[in-house]
């Protein structure tokens, strides 16, 4: 069966795209797995809170670059609020808690959405509405704009981690707790502050990607579990492993939905991380551990 | 355990059974159907506890065993006439046992939240794939069948009353208790249990960890297909809703909330929920899960045992 190169290639540039959002939304989670042990089940719900945020703010204020900042934000505070009163009392004990902490939080506000949002799912307008000829396809130039956005949200987050004083203090954390503690590193602020930029990080990608499908209470589940897929593929805690696998496993998506329906293609992901947790638990795209 | 201590849990023990025996006589309709609900989602939960609070192994699979049991059974009683109460018995558990044994095949090599992860990934598959063979399952729609009799050939036949079902899953859910709190205490039950405790010291005790694990898994996955048949025959249908990741997350909530390690814990943490869930949705009406949300974030925080082992130290003090 041939497919024809324009298809391809189209498939390409979509893979690419989500793979950047994907990414965006992991990279906040692999920073919370990897730093606190902490497994977010709560991720998708900020996701889907920050898009709604966004709507809120686009409606009052009519920008979108003021509604992506006030989202993340205020998604961040709420991530701080979560951290402080579900997740800090659980240090110490069976990282597992945290998975049924936050699979409660994510109940919790998964509804509150569904509440206070109603069941018809909430538009926001681009904000680039311009389009250019891709083969047979008006394609938006908001797409491309949204991968450029999130790498640069990444990058940006990246320079903090590596030169920015919280961001070098979140690494000692890391890399060793106690000894960072030692040293004067305030840790449970230290903690507290990772949570909620990975809370802000999630609440910015739904923003951006809010104008490509509607805003509903239910989008942050698939969204989550993905996450979780991309986290382990790449490698825990590891900000560029993540990146790499988001696009890789969005790409084979995009190539499986050539053949199968969308629906299905999710299917390959879930294969690459069986096969990943199989042969190279450390993860795919890490150098291997010594 | 003392003499004493097994008098009273006997004691216990048939108090509630003639309880439950008697109940479906007494209670109005919607309540006795209530309580046959309980009952299934108690065993689900029942199931789970032999990974989660015997051997230590948190899965979020579950969804899995007890849909696919349920798709199992639909299976038999559509494709027989007249419906076969035993072959939908015998192919639920076949189906949900073979389940188990290919999700236990890979996932029994990883351990912790990673075992987690990659149950809930398989639950995920089976999802899709259900959701997704439309001709086959019937997608999202699900199949409908009929309730069949409950007979043994040549010697007798009564139809399902709301009453003889729910004394047919009782006796069910009782015997499952029976056998497997036998199970948690022999031999097999003490090696998942050192396992939980520590999983290198059993492996250099000379135990083969994996193919404990693994049966362990298939185990508690036959439960959970039973269960699924159970609700099968109550219901009269199946639907890919059953076999969502939430279902398993509540099945572990039920866990939790009852207390861990215990097998009767899951059973009363499923009726404090579904009593929970049914009072406030009078108030919240679909929105339930938000005060429930945080009651159980609240268990998970302050009662690490759940309601039975707050209850127990409670009685000690």
């Amino acid at each position: 069966m041939g497919i024809p190169l324009d298809q391809l290639l189209i498939q390409t540039i979509n893979g690419i795209v989500t793979g950047m959002i994907l990414a965006l939304v992991a990279s906040g989670l692999t920073l919370i797995f990897g730093i606190m042990d902490v497994v977010n089940f709560a991720h998708g719900e900020l996701f889907m809170l920050g898009a709604y945020v966004g709507v809120l703010t686009l409606a009052a204020t009519g920008n979108f670059w003021i509604a992506l900042v006030v989202s993340t934000l205020v998604i961040a505070l709420l991530g701080a609020f979560i951290y402080l009163t579900t997740l800090r009392p659980l240090i110490g004990r069976d990282p597992l808690t945290t998975i049924l902490a936050t699979f409660g939080v994510s109940l919790v506000l998964q509804n509150y959405a569904l509440w206070q949002f109603g069941p018809v799912a909430r538009k926001i307008q681009e904000p680039i509405t311009g389009h250019f000829q891709l083969f047979y396809l008006d394609y938006p130039y908001y797409r491309l704009a949204i991968a450029a956005l999130a790498a640069a949200i990444i990058g940006g987050l990246w320079l903090f981690l590596k030169f920015g004083t919280y961001g070098i203090w979140i690494r000692a954390t890391t890399q060793d707790r106690v000894m960072a503690q030692a040293m004067g590193i305030p840790v449970p602020w230290v903690l507290t502050a990772v949570f909620a930029i990975g809370s802000g990080m999630a609440a910015a990608s739904g923003v951006l990607f809010g104008p490509l499908v509607g805003v509903n209470s239910q989008m942050g589940t698939s969204w989550v579990l993905r996450a979780f897929i991309v986290v382990v593929v790449g490698g825990m805690g590891s900000l560029s492993g993540s990146i790499a696998a988001a696009i890789f496993i969005s790409l084979l998506e995009a190539y499986a939905s050539l053949w199968v329906s969308p629906a299905q293609a999710v299917i390959v992901s879930f294969v690459v991380l069986i096969l990943t947790l199989l042969f190279r638990p450390t993860g795919l795209f890490v150098p291997t551990p010594k | 355990m003392t003499e004493r201590r097994l008098f009273v849990y006997w004691t216990g023990f048939t108090v509630i059974l003639a309880l439950l025996i008697v109940a479906p006589l007494v209670l109005p309709e919607f309540w006795r159907r209530f309580l046959t609900e309980i009952l299934i989602w108690g065993l689900l939960a029942m199931s789970s506890d032999i990974l989660i609070g015997y051997a230590g192994m948190v899965s979020f699979g579950h969804s899995a065993f007890f849909g696919l049991g349920m798709y199992g059974a639909a299976a038999a009683l559509l494709t027989t006439n007249p419906p076969n109460l035993w072959l939908a018995l015998l192919y639920g558990l076949l189906i949900a046992a073979a389940t188990a044994a290919f999700v236990a095949y890979f996932s029994t090599r990883l351990r912790d939240i990673y075992f987690a992860i990659t149950t809930l990934i398989f639950s995920q598959i089976f999802y899709v794939i259900i959701f997704t063979s439309t001709s086959l399952t019937g997608g999202e729609n699900g199949l409908n069948f009929r309730r069949p009799a409950l007979a043994i050939p040549h010697l007798f036949s009564i139809r399902f009353t709301p009453a003889v079902l729910h004394w047919f899953v009782l006796a069910i859910v009782v015997l499952s208790y029976l056998l497997l709190r036998r199970i948690t205490q022999s031999p097999f039950g003490m090696v998942l249990q050192s396992i939980r405790e520590n999983e290198a010291r059993t492996r250099a005790i000379g135990y083969a960890v994996e193919r404990y694990k693994i049966v362990a898994v298939m185990l508690s996955g036959v439960f959970a297909g039973l269960a699924g048949v159970l609700y099968a025959i109550q219901n009269q249908f199946a639907a890919p809703d059953f076999v969502f990741f939430v279902v398993s997350g509540e099945v572990v909530i039920y866990n939790v909330i009852g207390g861990i390690g215990t097998l009767v814990g899951p059973i009363l943490g499923a009726a404090f929920f579904l009593l929970l869930r049914e009072a406030f949705s009078r108030f919240f009406t679909e929105f339930y899960l938000i005060p429930l949300g945080m009651i159980f974030i609240a268990i998970v925080i302050f009662l690490p045992g759940g309601l039975l082992g707050f209850a127990r130290r409670w009685l000690n003090r």
